[in-house]
């Protein structure tokens, strides 16, 4: 499996690290309910197919991805980076 | 059909032509009282407990593919109860005395081999630890044996106890730990419920979940509507799909976990063996293959086969414990889809919907829980109450705060 980072192009899995879902990227706010902090934290679609999760370039530009990609058959859509993206983490 | 030495004699005198198949294949019936969503290991003896232990007359089974096709035929088999948490300890505890008499329970040979758990630390830090994880095990009343680096070198002397990077210091020894055929458990299973009117029914696919006003109705198959008062979901890393058609979201990651079998070789491995650095274990099947496996790709994956760098990083470990091993060939490997949960422990709980029930967050250690998830899920189900052993793998336990978290990582997923 390689990922095609934007900024150093594709490279082998073993750079990079996942760290999971996207929903990382939705940090409730600091006076949300416990149900929100419950969800961001634990809940998760699970999807068998299209999914997006958050991969860390640690062995390259160390960049934070957005990566849309297949969990049934590994096929990568899209690697972009969340740095810019409106939301993005801190 | 009862298994016996006497049969066996006979048949073969008569050209085996008397053995009949295991188990009926019905087809589904329009109602149950109580239908299994999944036909793995965890839930054919939820159906054999439901039968035996409540006396439930109407159960299915329904499998998408063949029973046990999924993980429980693609684990590293490994039976043990090297747990310490409250909730844990208890629990595998029950699972493992079930192991001990389940070849009797079931008639069927499963070949249980108690031939002792070792594992391996390489670090003072990490021999106090496993000191206390010893000393947890006796208290809750099972076996744990300290072996300085000497006595385990009496035991298994081909390991490479003077590696510069991880020196071997000693190990935990479990006696009672060991190995069994992962597929004749759920094969015993399946015959044993069957034999009590468990209809088995595979190639039978869930589709939809039937709810009304807060109560499950039944199910949606690919060979037509069952109704059923009780529904049970054990599908282990398919439970993210099979929830969302009650409209449930999980606290559940599915990921890869890789294992590896060598070709057969003569005796060589008397034990289970984990590495203490680095996540490895390895032992010897009955027809000679090793077998072992490492840690998770890390990445959510419903593949069913991994990426080469983690089977490059199971090798180095592979070859840093036990360097002999490089002469074995590997002969394939394989990927098992795990419900991960955040803290590394199980679900087994009712749900917001009345009559529909959750087993599911093995992680990656589901098959020896085998015996004591049935029975617990059974109890759930007959009663709608938790059994006591279980009664701490809820649902909701990570919104309230009561973790069951053995590692002390964290309730993060992708971190266990």
């Amino acid at each position: 499996m390689r990922l095609t980072c934007p900024l150093c192009g594709p490279r082998d899995r073993r750079e990079y690290s996942c760290l999971g879902a996207e929903d990382y990227l939705n940090r409730p706010g600091a006076g949300a309910a416990p149900e929100a902090w419950d969800a961001y934290l634990h809940l998760r679609d699970n999807p068998a197919g299209r999914a997006r999760d958050l991969w860390y370039h640690e062995g390259g530009c160390r960049e934070w991805l957005l990566v849309t990609r297949s969990t049934v058959t590994h096929e990568v859509f899209a690697v972009e980076l969340v740095a810019g993206r409106s939301g993005a983490a801190e | 059909m009862r298994y016996s030495g006497w049969r066996v004699l006979a048949e073969g005198l008569r050209g085996n032509r008397g053995w009949k198949p295991a188990w009926r294949d019905p087809a589904p019936a329009a109602e149950y009282d109580a239908v299994i969503v999944g036909g793995g290991g965890h839930g054919l003896s939820t159906a054999y407990y439901l039968a035996k232990n409540h006396g439930l007359k109407r159960i299915a089974v329904l499998e998408k593919g063949w029973l046990g096709g999924g993980n429980a035929g693609r684990n590293t088999t490994i039976v043990r109860n090297t747990y310490m948490m409250p909730g844990n300890s208890g629990f595998y505890s029950f699972s493992l005395k079930l192991w001990e008499k389940l070849e009797s329970e079931l008639n069927y040979n499963v070949m249980f081999s108690q031939r002792g758990l070792v594992m391996l630390f390489h670090s003072d830090g990490q021999r106090d630890a496993y000191v206390r994880r010893g000393n947890a095990m006796i208290n809750q009343g099972d076996d744990a044996v300290l072996l300085d680096r000497e006595g385990l070198r009496d035991l298994i002397p081909y390991l490479d106890y003077d590696n510069a990077r991880f020196p071997i210091y000693g190990a935990l020894l479990h006696p009672r730990g060991g190995t069994a055929r992962h597929d004749a458990v759920a094969w015993g299973y399946a015959r044993a419920a069957d034999r009590r009117g468990v209809d088995l029914i595979q190639n039978c696919e869930v589709t939809g979940i039937d709810i009304e006003g807060g109560r499950v109705r039944g199910v949606q198959t690919t060979r037509g509507a069952i109704r059923a008062g009780k529904v049970g979901i054990m599908v282990a890393g398919r439970s993210g799909q099979v929830a969302a058609m009650a409209g449930m979201r999980l606290p559940v990651e599915s990921h890869i976990l890789q294992a590896f079998v060598t070709e057969g070789l003569k005796p060589a491995i008397d034990h289970v063996i984990s590495f203490g650095m680095g996540h490895f274990y390895i032992s010897q099947s009955d027809k000679g293959g090793l077998v072992f496996g490492g840690d998770l790709d890390f990445h959510a994956s419903y593949a069913q086969r991994g990426n080469l760098p983690r089977a490059e990083q199971v090798m180095e470990a592979a070859m840093t414990l036990m360097p002999v091993i490089g002469r074995a060939k590997v002969l394939r490997s394989w990927g098992g889809i795990m419900d991960m949960t955040p803290d590394g422990s199980p679900i087994i709980d009712r749900t917001g919907i009345d009559g529909l029930y959750l087993n599911c967050g093995w992680n990656y250690g589901g098959f020896k829980a085998t015996p004591a998830s049935g029975w617990c899920m059974a109890h759930l189900m007959a009663t709608g109450e938790p059994h006591d052993l279980a009664r701490r793998f809820r649902l909701d336990r990570f919104a309230t705060g009561h973790l069951i978290d053995e590692e002390g990582t964290g309730h993060q997923h992708n971190l266990h």
